[in-house]
């Protein structure tokens, strides 16, 4: 049942992505070189309503569909690692056109290119994760 | 009546809708957030043989991705059964004529056909473009602890600075991207 619920989910995500056009490399052109509001927009408005949904959530107590109460995952505060990582991730993003939940999402779209940019997102998470141990934080 | 499905979603709605699944993922048991399911598929393919760092337990990421496939269903419907014929993206028409300088001059439909083909996957300016550009990708969001499902969407709806901090650093990576190494590669 919960399965069902995670790929149900992912399916809207998937829909509303290229519905967006937010999976568009020429959108991520656009907007890198701010030309139009709209991804922007899109990233903007989701932010608010995610905090304003996580604010209600927190203050309900309500449980997770599990029975246990809700988890608010905090990430690790590594700032050094944070911006390092986030401006590597980000040369390869404007080249691709695509962050990790548009490629998979381009796939369905009709893109079969992008399984190699996925083949090798996997290989440079795999590097990362083999050498992790040895990168400053 | 239903014309509207079929033409392109404003921001308006779609940056909302894409908000509530902050909340969604939260009831579902876990935070909404895509890369590290590039760690999974490293461990499902046996990468905790070489480094410990790949040894999870498997279960909850499991589900996580299931997300990741429903997702790549979700584009097969939108792409195939919720969009008009011959479409293009209205970009503006400054972003038109930048694209247009690269060399990219068909812009038509969703993606670049002049990027997303297995000749230009194969041509030296791609497997920069694309293999080298996944490989950043995949190192990059891993090493940063997100991308920007996890960190600028999830993380900012949770105030978390770790995310600002890193959604800056994708910002400073995409610009110099953008402005000084894309036209490196593709300008002819």
């Amino acid at each position: 049942m919960r399965s069902v619920l995670y790929i149900l989910a992912g399916v809207i995500f998937g829909i509303v992505m290229v519905k967006s056009e937010a999976v568009s490399w020429f959108r991520i052109q656009e907007m890198f070189r701010f030309q139009a509001f709209h991804m922007y927009g899109i990233i903007g408005s989701a932010v608010v309503v995610g905090a304003v949904c996580m604010t209600i959530l927190k203050r309900s107590g309500l449980k997770s569909i599990t029975g246990e109460s809700m988890k608010f995952p905090q990430k690790p505060p590594l700032y050094r690692s944070g911006l390092t990582g986030g401006i590597i991730f980000g040369l390869g993003w404007a080249m691709t056109g695509a962050c990790p939940g548009p490629l998979f999402v381009n796939v369905g779209a009709g893109y079969p290119v992008m399984l190699v940019v996925i083949g090798f997102a996997i290989l440079g998470a795999f590097v990362h994760g083999i050498i992790a141990h040895r990168l400053p934080r | 009546m239903i014309d509207f499905l079929f033409e392109p979603w404003p921001w308006y709605v779609t940056g909302p809708f894409i908000g509530l699944l902050v909340p969604t993922m939260l009831v579902l048991g876990s935070a909404f957030g895509v890369s590290a399911n590039l760690e999974t598929l490293c461990s499902i393919a046996g990468a905790g043989k070489i480094s410990d760092y790949f040894r999870v337990d498997l279960e909850t990421r499991m589900l996580n991705l299931l997300f990741v496939l429903g997702s790549v269903i979700g584009g097969f419907v939108a792409a195939n059964w919720l969009t008009i014929e011959n479409y293009s993206i209205e970009l503006s028409s400054e972003a038109i004529a930048s694209i247009s300088s690269l060399g990219i001059t068909d812009t038509t439909g969703l993606q670049p056909m002049d990027i997303f083909n297995w000749n230009f996957l194969l041509s030296s300016n791609g497997l920069i473009m694309l293999c080298l550009g996944g490989f950043l990708v995949g190192f990059g969001t891993r090493y940063a602890g997100g991308c920007t499902s996890g960190h600028s969407i999830s993380g900012l709806s949770g105030m978390q600075l770790i995310s600002l901090i890193a959604t800056i650093g994708f910002f400073i990576g995409g610009l110099v991207s953008t402005h000084f190494l894309i036209p490196l590669i593709l300008t002819p």
